[in-house]
């Protein structure tokens, strides 16, 4: 029969996801959540230590003498820089700048790196390494992968990694072992709190789950599925290929393509680097003119919501999760962007969305009005442009 | 720190009301000082370790009614505010089963209807009615009362607003809201359910902080003051703060000293100066004096208006009043640090796995007859000798509160009438630890040997360690003819008292007791709105 796959954990996943909410990422089974309500889940991200089930994630090896030529060919960082044991997070665009997928680079040794990416790249990666010294692996099903996630990871990863987690720094990763089980740990995930992924041999996959399940009993360990994850991700304000972005190579029309300028994410191109990458000339056109499109946060002012809701005598109505679904977004009667994803912040205590403005409107403090349906009605609800992310503890990078 | 003593507005009293207070009179431009009794500020919002390692929230434990303006304006998340959910209720019957309200509306309906079909059905529509009410009673809270005797422009327009909501109610709405000011909760439930826990559990929450029974004419009010944490949309019930309510205290403190305020704890004000009719500063215990154009006292109204200042300052009959003002303390709290979970009998767990019923509340109500009988005792100046009890184990919720992998729990006592007969003392106090714990034995047998350290708190301690005058949680019960534009007195509700330059924000004002803020946050808009 032909099925979704499923992955390394679902034996324990599968056990555990009471709503039984399956979601597709990647054709693999995802939880959506666990609980029936997100509310503990999202607070086991922001207050204890959330573990997700992330192994469905596109990974691919790359080895060999040419492996950082290639991808310093690729992406848009500068992959010499990197050093052993450091993680980059990265776009990599089509000739014309426009970003394809992005996901992390993690150097694990001087010719060896390990690339994460939300679709398959294979071919892409295959035709740029035309020539070189490099093999191209993908090992999405044969490396599982937890995110672990919260304030709380650190000291239940003290307790049963073989070398102790207080050194590593963020975006760094580190060998390591939990009952003689190798493993990587990388400190970085999807949330913008304090968090590490786990990487490992997907038979050892079952072992570790139940060592790291036992040993954060007391700190209040919680599986926690994707909906909760998504929410979160929108706080740090992390945006996610085909729901806040299209990929270049799936684009029906120019205009749904990106460049990583528009995306916010000016700091991962590295124009100073040396040599030739894919999309360069089109990036440093783009970095001279200035970009026409920004992704920025949205803050939808509360009171407005309650006098638009009181209107029709209710009180503000909003999902409590995040929505993945394109809002208009005016000045004056003129559109002048949209929101890709929208959420409540239990946190913030703030309705808040990622929002793709055009020019000058995405500049930070600027009053936009974002479209909302109160009882089956168009209102514009009123919203400022405020910087991203909108949640960063203190503890994130320290 | 400022070296003279001269500010704008000081301010009596650290209790969450206090500090909110400060922190907009400070958003404002205000020079303020907070001037506080004990060596750390909260009141009755405060978390402290009685036993090192294990935090006690030590008297208020869960949050609902904190105003959603007072967490925007004082940006309170950035400060550090986190409001955990409180999944579940859980109460335990005392035939062995229990009946369970959870988070997800299906499994609740599920779970009455194995009690009762027609309750399950009953349940939804009691909800909205309740909701309906407290959705038309709401916005109230939010305004300045009106004194519907005086006929000031002011005075007008609050009351003409109080008028517009209740022309915006169906017919049938303003009698269900008539009734609920009129009716005991036990009259009213009864009409709706026929399951003594639901009953029970429901008829609790409108005795919390009086010192009446659930037969007591006027409960049906007070229930559905519960019912308004629930409706500002996205906003959950019942929540319990990171760190216990000292966090949410200690996110206004951070807010507070962020704008600019100035604290002073181990500050007990002795009174209030009084200089041509106006309160120009206060002298503290210790003989200090510090002037200011404003004060506001954040205290209790016994404190504030017959202990603070001297009578021939106010008229008589306002003396009168503020004495006849009800506080009549009538709820305890049990702290206890625990070696590992108590086991319920009704839904046990097997060591290792997770008890879903300790994430949330467990209520020892199993009717309503057993809280009218818990009441007939402290009636006659008795302690109950089978309390209600209100539970949370906060460790469950914040892993935080306690020593990894042990816990604390938290148990809101009633009926401890504060005038006990022949007075508390030491073993008094011990007796209402006891008919706590075996209270809770009746359900959970292994409750004592799980026990490292106990905190029994008799509505004197309340008095003695919050500084709340006659110990009641509110500072003065929520009764009809305690709220709204009567509390503290007929005249002067509107934060403002006879004597000038003297202003009252505390859960002894409108709209309140409980963790809101409310009183503290319309307080400062009306020193404001006097100029300074
Ligand atoms: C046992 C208990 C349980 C409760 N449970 C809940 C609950 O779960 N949820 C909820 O919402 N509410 C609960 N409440 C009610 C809530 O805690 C109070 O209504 C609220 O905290 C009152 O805040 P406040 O700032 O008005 O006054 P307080 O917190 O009482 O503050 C008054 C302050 O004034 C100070 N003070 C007094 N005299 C002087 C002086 N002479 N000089 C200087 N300072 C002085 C006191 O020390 C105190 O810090 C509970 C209360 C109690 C006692």
């Amino acid at each position: 029969m032909i099925e979704l796959r499923t992955t390394p954990f679902h034996e324990r996943t599968s056990a555990l996801c009471q709503p039984q909410n399956w979601r597709k990422w990647a054709g693999y089974f995802a939880a959506g959540s666990y609980e029936h309500t997100l509310d503990r889940e999202y607070w086991a991200i922001r207050n204890s230590a959330a573990l997700i089930d992330v192994s469905p994630l596109i990974k691919y090896v790359i080895k060999g003498k040419d492996a950082a030529a290639l991808l310093h060919r690729v992406t848009t960082r500068d992959i010499y820089k990197m050093k052993v044991g450091q993680v980059a997070y990265t776009g990599w665009c089509d000739e014309e700048g426009k970003m394809i997928d992005d996901g992390t680079v993690s150097r694990l040794d001087e010719t060896t790196f390990r690339l994460t990416a939300a679709e398959p790249n294979l071919r892409w990666l295959s035709m740029n390494a035309v020539g070189m010294e490099v093999e191209i692996t993908e090992v999405t099903d044969d490396i599982a992968a937890l995110s672990f996630q919260g304030p709380n990871t650190r000291k239940v990863l003290n307790k049963i990694t073989k070398k102790s987690v207080d050194e590593l720094k963020y975006f760094r990763l580190m060998k390591n072992k939990i009952n003689e089980m190798e493993i990587t740990v990388s400190r970085t995930g999807y949330t913008g709190d304090l968090g590490y992924e786990i990487w490992m041999d997907a038979k050892d996959a079952l072992n570790i789950w139940d060592a790291l399940m036992n040993a954060g009993a007391d700190y209040g360990i919680t599986p926690v599925g994707i909906l909760a994850l998504d929410m979160t991700r929108v706080e740090a304000g992390l945006f996610m290929l085909d729901v806040d972005y299209t990929s270049a190579s799936h684009a029906w029309i120019e205009s749904q393509k990106s460049s990583p300028f528009e995306l916010g994410l000016d700091w991962t191109v590295n124009l100073d680097k040396q040599g030739y990458f894919v999309g360069r000339r089109a990036l440093e056109k783009e970095k001279r003119e200035g970009s026409v499109w920004k992704m920025v946060g949205l803050e939808v002012d509360w009171v407005g919501m309650e006098k638009i809701f009181k209107q029709v005598g209710l009180p503000p109505q909003i999902p409590g999760m995040a929505v993945r679904g394109s809002l208009p977004i005016f000045v004056g009667n003129v559109q002048v962007g949209y929101a890709s994803t929208s959420t409540w912040s239990p946190v913030l205590k703030k309705y808040i969305a990622l929002a793709h403005l055009q020019k000058p409107y995405f500049e930070v403090g600027t009053d936009v009005r974002m479209e909302i349906t109160v009882e089956h009605h168009r209102q514009h609800a009123p919203a400022k442009v405020v910087k991203l992310p909108f949640y960063e503890p203190e503890w994130k990078k320290r | 720190m400022t070296s003279s003593n001269q500010y704008d507005a000081i301010i009596i009293g650290g209790g969450h009301n206090g500090l909110v207070a400060a922190a907009y009179l400070a958003r404002a431009g205000k020079k303020v000082v907070v001037l506080e009794r004990r060596h750390i500020v909260g009141g009755a919002a405060v978390t402290e370790e009685i036993f090192p390692g294990y935090k006690f929230t030590e008297f208020s434990y869960v949050v609902s009614l904190l105003r959603p303006e007072i967490i925007r304006d004082l940006e309170l998340p950035k400060h550090g505010l986190k409001i955990l959910p409180l999944p579940s209720t859980f109460t335990p019957t005392e035939n062995g089963d229990y009946l369970a309200a959870w988070d997800d509306h299906d499994l609740t309906r599920r779970e009455i209807y194995r009690h009762s079909p027609k309750d399950a059905e009953a349940y939804d529509e009691y909800a909205r009615v309740m909701a309906r009410a407290a959705k038309a009673i709401k916005p109230i809270i939010n305004l300045i009362p009106p004194d519907p005797t005086s006929l000031s422009m002011r005075d007008m327009l609050g009351l003409l607003k109080v008028g517009q909501f209740a022309a915006s109610l169906s017919e049938k709405e303003l009698y269900a809201i008539a009734k609920l000011a009129t009716q005991s909760s036990a009259d009213l439930l009864e009409e709706w359910f026929e399951t003594d826990a639901l009953k029970g559990t429901k008829a609790a929450s409108g005795i919390i902080g009086t010192f009446l029974g659930p037969r007591s004419p006027g409960t049906a009010y007070v229930l559905l003051h519960h019912y308004m944490g629930e409706i500002d949309g996205a906003f959950r019930a019942w929540g319990f703060a990171k760190n216990g309510s000292g966090g949410v205290s200690g996110s206004i403190l951070n807010a507070a000293q962020a704008l600019g305020v100035e604290i002073r704890v181990n500050a007990s004000v002795k009174q209030v100066i009084v200089k041509n009719g106006h309160a120009v500063g206060v002298a503290l215990e210790n003989g200090d004096e510090l002037q200011s154009k404003v004060v506001m006292s954040a205290a209790d109204p016994k404190r504030t208006f017959l202990q603070f200042v001297e009578g021939k300052h106010f008229p008589d009959e306002f003396v009168t009043s503020i004495q006849n003002f009800r506080t009549r303390g009538s709820s305890g709290k049990v702290n206890i640090a625990l070696s590992e979970l108590p086991n319920f009998t009704a839904l046990p767990f097997e060591k290792g796995h997770e008890s879903v019923l300790h994430r949330g509340a467990v209520s020892i109500s199993p009717s309503i007859d057993y809280i009218e009988r818990a009441y007939d005792d402290a009636k006659y100046g008795q302690i109950s000798k089978r309390p209600y009890l209100d539970m949370i184990f906060p460790s469950m919720i914040d892993p935080d509160m306690a020593p990894p992998g042990q816990h604390v729990m938290s148990c809101f006592v009633q009926y401890a009438p504060y005038d006990l007969e022949g007075g508390w003392n030491d073993e008094k106090r011990n007796e209402l630890g006891e008919a706590v714990i075996s209270t809770i034995e009746q359900y959970a047998p292994n409750i004592r040997k799980c026990i490292v350290g106990m905190q029994v708190i008799s509505p004197k301690d309340i008095e003695a360690i919050a500084g709340i005058t006659g110990g009641n949680i509110f500072h003065g019960e929520l009764l009809l003819h305690q709220i709204f534009f009567l509390r503290p007195t007929p005249q002067w509700a509107d934060f403002r008292t006879p004597l000038k330059g003297y202003y009252f924000g505390a859960a002894g004002a409108h709209p309140g007791g409980g963790v809101m803020g409310a009183a503290g946050m319309l307080a400062a808009k009306e020193i404001l709105k006097d100029g300074m």
